[in-house]
Order: structure tokens, then sequence, then C-alpha cells
């Protein structure tokens, strides 16, 4: 597999490493920009600067966080005020009439009762074909509710991270796709959807309609172990969910590009990542063309796009946005 | 700013950066797949803790109209909740954590609010996405004997109607008078007021005051000299009625009979003026014959 491919996304998704790529993988414009690209300190002193005013703005952390907020309450206000817009909650809903249907609570379903009806099939095709145009994952960062506490979560893990009282335990990513099978074998073998009795997505889009329970208890165990234990452990090592959306998401059109051109290398981009093996290209040399998609596991939540002043990467759509092509040289 | 060459993907700012000498590198590389593994089984482990209730105490659980059997029935759910959300007197609730892989499915409890159709179609059928709640169950599911209704159920709300039945097969449960002894007509007590107390929340409709909007049953006084509410209030024609029955005393009492076309609604139970109700839903039983 072609490293920095679109498939090589996949296989970083279910827990590979990034590799390194070979000589022979560069494209001539990319190695004359690896070749030519010097960057003194001065430019680095710049970049400082504007990072710093850049940083402010939070451009997409703001809509990110306006649209799963304005998600939410699309739902709770359709139920508490009964005005029937979106039924239901996120495993399975009804918007304007028109079934939708989570697709891993579909796959547990299914491999569960072992029987498909017309709704749910209906539900399924349709969140199936919306994600794999948006971008399988960006369901976790633009919808689901876990991820925003688990956002503020991992602020107070890093606070406490700075102060050196907790420390970063990173398990491996492999375990998501181990998992993601055990559920699928046991929703099989025992006839009951397992994995939907410890979704945090399930179990938080539920209290926000139906009212509060025991089952935050849980969701509140899962955030203290990411804040004290393993930083958002949950969205990077666990949620079978994820790993769905991810694998819908391998060719959508909305992504995240990388323009090597206006890469300066600093690498702050990856420091606020949920996922920074999807950025290993951003390092000086690694790069093995000028524009490269960002891999399947990336959550489209922009918040790359936030720290990164130089407009190395970017939000694209296949189909939409203008896309220079490789400069043959 | 970072070193040109980052910290490992995931890997914390604090961190300080291992030697690179191979025998560090391997025993956190073992570290790191021991963590990996105790995180997972606690999870796979944590998550498995959900079938106990589902073994002991879900059986009790009232399912709304329609659902399968109990395990087709957790199958099959989404958990989602369209079903609560279109119940007119709010029956359905769904489960918390304590279910374990019930979460998120509706139950009724009938003593507080029963389902009594003034949705005059099953409503929560209709919103089901999954067929988890079915009006026709496909033959390949399994259906326990006596589960099955002798005849789609007559909603008497609709009984002149073109179309007068509810349309699902199978029961939800059966109503049983589980206490004769504190039954009013038993005693051949009557009922003075609202048949639960001013205090009561639950709901009720009342079609022939008003067709389609539930009320309070708290707003609805009686004054009965010998009491029938399990019998006048019952939604479902032919499926109880007040008999003549001889008790171990030789004495011939007015007592409330279920007849098989019983589907196990709950309203006998929420309207029982006895406390705690003489009349109950055994929830997921089967017709065992008068």
């Amino acid at each position: 597999m072609k490293p920095q491919s679109r498939l090589d996304g996949l296989r970083l998704l279910f827990g590979g490493e990034p590799q390194k790529p070979a000589p022979g993988d560069f494209s001539p414009g990319a190695r004359h920009l690896h070749e030519t690209q010097k960057l003194t300190k001065k430019d680095l002193l710049a970049a400082a600067e504007r990072h710093a005013e850049h940083r402010k703005k939070k451009t997409w952390l703001k809509r990110r966080w306006a649209v799963l907020i304005g998600v939410q309450l699309l739902f709770v206000i359709s139920y508490r005020l009964d005005v029937q817009l979106v039924e239901g909650s996120l495993t399975g809903s009804r918007f304007l009439g028109f079934h939708l249907i989570d697709l891993n609570a579909a796959l547990q379903l299914m491999l569960a009762h072992k029987h498909l009806i017309v709704n749910l099939f209906i539900g399924t095709a349709t969140i199936g074909l919306v994600w794999a145009v948006l971008g399988g994952r960006t369901f976790c960062s633009w919808v689901c509710p876990y991820h925003l506490l688990a956002e503020w979560a991992e602020r107070l893990h890093l606070f406490l991270a700075s102060k050196k009282l907790v420390k970063d335990h990173p398990l491996h990513r492999g375990l998501r796709t181990g998992l993601w099978a055990v559920f699928a074998l046991l929703a099989y073998g025992t006839g009951y959807t397992v994995y939907e009795t410890i979704s945090p997505t399930g179990i938080l889009s539920r209290a926000l309609i139906y009212g509060p329970g025991v089952a935050l208890g849980w969701v509140a165990s899962l955030l203290a172990f990411e804040v004290l234990y393993s930083r958002r452990a949950f969205c990077r090592y666990l949620c079978p969910i994820g790993m769905t959306y991810g694998v819908v998401g391998t060719f959508s059109a909305v992504k995240v590009t990388y323009d090597l051109a206006k890469c300066q290398h600093e690498l702050e981009c990856r420091k606020v990542c949920l996922v920074p093996h999807v950025l290993d290209h951003v390092m000086k040399g690694r790069a093995t063309k000028e524009h490269l998609d960002v891999g399947a596991d990336c959550t489209r939540c922009g918040r790359c796009l936030d720290v990164c002043p130089t407009g190395a990467l970017t939000f694209t759509v296949t189909g939409l946005s203008r896309r220079p092509k490789e400069t043959p040289r | 700013m970072s070193t040109p060459e980052g910290p490992p993907a995931g890997a914390a700012p604090a961190a300080p950066a291992p030697k690179s000498a191979t025998d560090t590198r391997a025993r956190d590389a073992r570290r790191r797949f021991l963590q990996t593994a105790a995180v997972g089984a606690g999870v796979v482990g944590l998550s498995l803790l959900g079938l106990a209730p589902v073994l002991t105490r879900n059986k009790e659980r009232l399912r709304p109209p329609g659902a399968l059997e109990e395990h087709d029935f957790l199958a099959a759910c989404i958990k989602c909740g369209q079903c609560v959300q279109v119940c007119p007197v709010s029956a359905l609730h769904p489960a918390d954590l304590l279910d374990g892989f019930g979460v998120g499915a509706p139950f009724i409890e009938p003593r507080k609010q029963a389902c009594d159709f003034s949705c005059d179609v099953a409503q929560c059928i209709l919103a089901c996405p999954t067929g988890a709640l079915t009006y026709h169950r496909p033959p390949f599911l399994p259906t326990r004997e006596g589960s099955r209704l002798p005849a789609p159920p007559v909603l008497l709300a609709k009984e002149k109607e073109p179309e007068p039945t509810l349309n699902f097969g199978e029961r939800m449960g059966v109503a049983r008078l589980a206490r004769p002894e504190a039954c009013l007509s038993v005693q051949g007590q009557g009922v003075t007021g609202p048949a639960r107390g001013p205090r009561f929340d639950g709901k009720k409709r009342w079609a022939e005051t008003d067709r389609w909007t539930p009320v309070d049953v708290a707003s609805h006084a009686y004054s009965l000299e010998r009491c029938d509410l399990c019998v006048r209030e019952c939604p479902i024609r032919g499926a109880i009625s007040i008999e003549d029955v001889v008790g171990k005393d030789g004495v011939s009492k007015k007592t409330p009979v279920v007849h098989d076309a019983c589907v196990g609604c709950g309203v006998c139970e929420m309207m029982c003026p006895a406390e705690p109700a003489a009349i109950v839903i055994d929830a997921r039983e089967a017709w065992e014959g008068a």
C-alpha cells in the first residue's frame, strides 16, 4: 500500500503505524519542495507571532460546537416542545418523517437480531450515504455529544499534565479494531446489542432527551479515566462507532487537505489532533505529494485548521474545491 | 514551537522522551501492551455485566404493544425512544443502565400510567423503525404458546368504526386478580370520587366525553355502589367481566374474571382503587385458560 494514500489511511484507522515513505514514493513537485524549502529563524519567529493571533479566532471550533450543540437541541426541542422535527435519539430518528439510523447501532442490531426490515434499511442506507459524502468520522466531532464532553475533559487532562499531576498513557490503537470485532461477535453470539449498553453516545443522547439516569455515572467514569489516565481514551482507542464511521468515510468528498508548499512544519496541528497519526506527513520531509488528503481516521474537527496560521490545512470538497495540480518539474 | 521531529503520535507533551536504548523501548512497548489489554478486557467485562439484569429483574418488564418475545425484542430494539415520544399518555419510559442490555428499551409501569390506547392505533408500533414493535410478527420469529391473541383486539372506543381492531397479534401480558380479598367488588364496596385519589397523576381517555384527548384520572370522579372499574374502564372488548364466583367459603361473590381477549395493557391495574392494586398485569404472561 502506498504510504499516505487513501487506502493507507484505512490501515492507520485499523491501528497501523504511519510508514516513512521510500525515496521513490515522492512526486517530483514534492521532492523539489522538500529540497528547496528552507526556513530561517526569522521565519519561525514570525510564524510564532502569527500563531498567537490566529489561535484566538477558533473559527472552526465555534462552528463545530454550534453544530454539535444545535443537533442535540433539535432533538430535545422536537420532543419537549412537541414540534416533531427530529423524533427519536442519535441511535435512530426520523427527520421530518424520514428514517435515519446510526450505522453502528444498526450493525449491532442486525448481527443480534439477524433480520432486517425495510424502514431500518432505508434509515441505515440514508445515514451511510450522508456520512460517506460528509466524511465518516465527521459524525464524531460534529454530532456525538460525548465528543464535546471529552474535549472538555481533555483540557482538564492537559492542564493537570502541565502541572505534572497526571500523565498520559497512550494505548495501542489496534485496540479499537479488536473491540469492534469483539462487540460484533458478542452481538451475533448473544443476540443482544451488547455495545449499546455502554455506548456513551446513546446514553448521553437519551439522557438529554428523556432525562438523566444512573447511566450518566458510567459516562462520568469514562471521562474521569480520560482526565486521570489516558488522554481522549474512548474516542481514540475504544469506540466502535468511530471505527464504523471511519471506514464509511475512507473515500468521502469532504476532507482536510494538506498543502506542502504552505507548511512550515511546526507540528502544532499534531499537538491538538485527536488522531495525530493521520498528520504524519506534516513532518519535515514526509509528504510524498504537494497536496495530500488527510486519512480516514480524521474526524474533520478542524482543530488543526484553527492552529495552522499558514493555511497549509484546509477543508476541501471533491468536485467543488479548486485543487491545484501537482507542479510538473 | 516543537522540535522538528516531534514526539510519537499520542504521546503526552509532559512525558520524558525515552532514551533510545532498545531495552527501554521494549519495556515501554510491553507496558503499553499490558495497559491496552487491561483496558480492553475491562470494557468488554463491564459491558457483559449487562447480562445480569436481563436474566433477573427485566423479566417483569411490561413492554409496549406489539413487542417481540423478550430476547428478540432486546435484539431488535435500537433504543432510540421514538415509541416513547409518540405515546399520548407518556406510558413508555426508556430503561436506565440498571436494566443492563435492556438500557434504553421502552417499558410500561401500569400502576403509574397504563397504556390506554388513547392513540387508537398503537402509535408506538407505527413509530418503531426496526420492527421490535410490530403488528405482524414474522412467522420465523418465535411466539410462545398462549401469547397469541385469539383475534385482533377490538378497541371499544372505535367499536363502531369500519376498522375497530388494534391489529396486533400478541398480548403484552395478562391481568390477574392477585388479591381478591382486597377487591372492592368482591367485598361489595363502592367507589366515590376519583379512582386513585386526587393526587394521582396518571392519564386516561374517556372516549364518550372527549374522543381524542386523555385527561387526568384524578379529574374523573365516580359514584358507584359497587366497584366495577376494571371492567368499566377496560379499553378492549370482552377482555374482562364481573361474574358470580363461588369463593372458598361457599358464598357467591361478584368477582372480576379475565378472558383471553385481555392484551395486558394495564388499565385495570392503574384504575384499581385498592392499595396496592387487587388486579395486576403479569408482564409477558401467556394465556393459560380460564
